[in-house]
């Protein structure tokens, strides 16, 4: 092989797996993104049953029933509008009531949010930044750092 | 009194290290002996000025002196030794102290150690090492000091976040910085290079020791931060494709292909520019991390501060160096000549084939860390890449990589013989192939395609023990031959034969505990028992316990396997004293099969004496922090072969040399 056909082959090979590469990343990019909305944008934004996105919000205080099992029920709120969820697992550590939650899942016909994640934060300090800047443009944001006893 | 030396020192270090990004630089280019002289003492006296402020941190952590705004802020009395040290690291000025102090323990090895190398390019590197302690050191002093008083002093500390409190966490940022900051090196020798606007084998055989080094400290670090985030994180997880997990782990990639390249440059003069520009790269990655993690862009438990200015200043360091350096790179690539030509059947093919695949795989972690970003800049829109973006797009690049790395090291340089390849790897194929067969056989659940993902990492580990046995000519030699032959190997090759067996273990690991884990939840009240991968365990009832700097509810579980005793298993969730956080501590019962996993949840209001329980049992997850200690130690193997050691080459035995080495 002349040096020419050598750089062709390399070329070839490397525009190959760009475009596969590239392909692979648009694919899952339509795939396996998660949209992230406060209870206003669900109510707001009308999003269907069945599309999974991420809740985010303040637990509401008082809101916390357990069922069955390892059942939980809670509502999450930005303080206008405020969405039931069902969650069926263990809970993180830091989940309390009035203290910012994400969690994922989607919305069953009823408008109950069917959750099957609810994320562990890692400090008492930490406010997801998403949840934290959707209650910044409600006004009601205040920075969350006082330790609250636990109520679970 | 102490504090202020500390202080003082960090401002002398410096001044020290302004001299040496300029002094050593300039006489490189007056050629200036007496100037060039300048950089390996002015290297050293910057270490020695460093050690002193990080010491002098340390001391006022370990005797608690809280009228150290830092102290204050992440300490507290109560906490034991080890954490009050590690404490120094666990913040954000503390840790770019270290990250610092990494940079000065680099650039004055390369002073000490690289007394053999040309004068005006170990000049160049030293100033260029030099220059990035300057813009850190400035960064420390104008936006994060860590020796800043506070009067009154406050009577205690506010204290370290619990999780925090944990002897991996206490190892992993110092690994870690010394992988970031170890790629400094290559990143100085790259520059170095484009500013004499020369580069050869002999380059590549420098930089090679230092970029292994830092790799393995990479590798180490991130593994550590794997292990922690899997007992102590209580989801049974090990690696959730955070943005901060993915800041360490773009850098690993690049420098893996970095590793790689760096050989074909050294062996054959090919691959020159691409292998400077990756050394850029490999070390722009770097500094990215830090930027991510450090700006508060990303908001996670290593983002220690939200501070816009912090964010500001580093973003300037990220574009001075990473933009000048591939400006540098821009305006000088023209005057690298080309080197060997070679085949795309060839060890060289091979190893392009790694470097593409490894880069394409660390460009498209890029894409889905910084994507949320970018789309939140412009249409406002808040998304999460998770798990499933870099499955679908990593996974499938991997692929390739695993199935081709056997055949690597079985490739003639210039031109090899893919069939010659393939037949000295008959062995391990059929070894594969009987593994692969034995999984089906035994195992009816889980993904129908995961037996092959055990196979692959089964064939990379055959693969690698075939090369050495190929080598050694074993089989076709008389023992004793075979046997001389073996210890007559060079180091380096034992070096990747250990290396590329690690990967293959982590393979298997990671296949078999995605695969076929189990996850059971449930509620337990005292009496109640459950099974979960053949194990039953009964719950005893939880019990109030009292520790250094924390209270805690211990749950005991009883375990037994058909029927024989096991173990007990006690998961714990404490309650810290300061900051008053809870943690979950997982009770973990460890066996060649897997690890049976079992976290305590929340005492269930309507049950009495019943608990949330979380049980998991995570088969062969062992293999993937171990098959990361068998990568470390290869490089390790590969660091200790004489002719890796930096010296001045002998191109010609080198080129006599009858087995080349990885």
């Amino acid at each position: 092989m002349s040096r020419k056909q050598r750089r062709a082959v390399l070329i070839l090979a490397c525009v190959g797996l760009l475009g596969l590469a590239s392909l692979l990343v648009l694919f899952a990019l339509r795939d396996s993104i998660v949209f992230f909305h406060t209870p206003s944008d669900v109510v707001e934004k009308g999003i269907e049953a069945g599309q999974r996105f991420r809740l985010g919000g303040l637990v509401a205080e008082g809101s916390v029933r357990r069922g069955e099992g390892s059942l939980v029920e809670f509502a999450v709120t930005d303080t206008v509008k405020t969405i039931n969820v069902v969650y069926e697992g263990v809970l993180p550590d830091l989940f309390r009531e009035g203290q910012g939650v994400v969690t994922e899942g989607r919305l069953d016909g009823s408008g109950k949010f069917l959750a099957d994640t609810v994320l562990a934060k890692h400090d008492e300090n930490y406010m997801p930044p998403e949840v934290a800047d959707a209650l910044k443009e409600k006004g009601v944001w205040q920075h969350m750092g006082k330790p609250q006893p636990a109520t679970n | 009194m102490i504090v202020e030396t500390g202080h003082f020192a960090l401002v002398l270090a410096l001044a020290v290290a302004v001299l040496q990004a300029i002094l050593p630089a300039w006489g490189a280019h007056v050629r200036d002996e007496r100037l060039m002289a300048v950089g390996p003492p002015a290297a050293v006296t910057q270490l020695v000025l460093v050690v002193g402020a990080f010491l002098a941190l340390t001391y006022a952590y370990v005797v608690s002196d809280f009228s150290v705004e830092n102290v204050y802020l992440n300490s507290h009395s109560a906490k034991p030794l080890l954490y009050r040290i590690s404490g120094v690291w666990g913040n954000h000025e503390g840790s770019m102290l270290l990250w610092v102090l990494m940079l000065a323990l680099f650039g004055a090895a390369v002073a000490v150690f690289g007394h053999r190398l040309p004068q005006t390019l170990r000049a160049n590197v030293l100033a260029v090492q030099g220059a990035v302690a300057v813009a850190f050191m400035l960064f420390i002093l104008l936006t994060s000091n860590p020796f800043s008083r506070l009067a009154p002093a406050p009577a205690e500390g506010l204290g370290l976040n619990p999780i925090l409190q944990d002897p991996a966490l206490a190892f992993h940022p110092p690994f870690l910085y010394a992988g970031y900051v170890g790629f400094s090196i290559a990143f100085a020798f790259a520059i170095a290079a484009l500013i004499e606007g020369r580069v050869d084998a002999a380059w590549a055989r420098w930089v090679r020791p230092w970029t292994l080094a830092a790799w393995m400290m990479l590798t180490l670090g991130i593994s550590m931060g794997s292990w922690w985030a899997y007992y102590e994180l209580g989801w049974g997880g090990w690696w959730f494709w955070d943005p901060v997990e993915n800041a360490s782990f773009m850098p690993w990639l690049a420098g893996t292909a970095l590793l790689h390249s760096a050989v074909v440059m050294e062996k054959r003069e090919a691959l020159k520019i691409w292998t400077v520009l990756l050394a850029i790269l490999t070390f722009s990655l770097s500094l990215m991390g830090a930027f991510l993690v450090r700006s508060g862009v990303l908001t996670s438990v290593h983002a220690f501060a939200v501070d816009p200015a912090r964010g500001v200043f580093i973003l300037g360091i990220l574009v001075l160096f990473i933009g000048g350096a591939l400006a540098l790179f821009a305006l000088r690539v023209g005057e690298l000549r080309q080197g060997g030509l070679f085949a795309p059947i060839s060890r060289e093919g091979s190893l392009v084939l790694n470097n593409l695949l490894l880069t394409t795989a660390c460009a498209t972690v890029l894409v889905g860390t910084l994507y949320p970003l970018a789309l939140e800049a412009l249409t406002g829109d808040k998304i999460s890449v998770g798990s499933p973006y870099f499955n679908m797009t990593f996974g499938p690049l991997m692929l390739p990589l695993l199935v081709a790395l056997p055949f690597g090291p079985f490739l003639a340089w210039k031109r090899g013989d893919l069939v010659a390849a393939a037949q000295r790897l008959w062995l391990a194929a059929v070894t594969t192939l009987l593994v692969t067969m034995a999984v089906y056989a035994v195992v009816h659940r889980g993904p129908w395609l995961a037996p092959l993902g055990i196979a692959l990492g089964v064939w990379v580990m055959t693969g690698s023990l075939a090369e050495l046995a190929s080598r050694s000519k074993l089989g076709q030699a008389p023992l004793p031959e075979s046997w001389r032959r073996l210890k007559g190997l060079p180091r380096s090759a034992f070096g990747t034969a250990v290396a590329h067996f690690g990967v293959g273990m982590m393979v298997v690991g990671i296949i078999g505990t995605s695969a076929y884990q189990s996850e059971r939840i449930l509620v337990m009240k005292p009496g109640d028992q459950a099974e979960i991968a053949g194990y039953t365990l009964t719950f005893k009832g939880a019990a109030p316990q009292r520790g250094p700097n924390y209270r805690e509810e211990v749950g005991v579980f009883e375990v037994t396997r058909h029927g024989q005793p096991v173990t007990s298993l006690m998961p714990s969730k404490r309650l810290y004293d300061a900051p008053p956080q809870p943690t979950t501590e997982a009770g973990i019962h460890v066996s060649w099969r897997g690890d049976l996993y079992a976290v305590l949840g929340d005492a269930q209001s309507n049950t009495e004496g019943g608990y949330a329980v979380r049980l998991y049992f995570n088969p062969l997850v062992r293999l993937i922090w171990l098959g990361a200690v068998v990568m470390f130690l290869g490089g390790l193997l590969s660091l200790s072969d004489r002719r890796l050691r930096v010296g001045a080459p002998k191109r010609a035995r080198m080129q006599t040399s009858p087995m080349p080495a990885e």
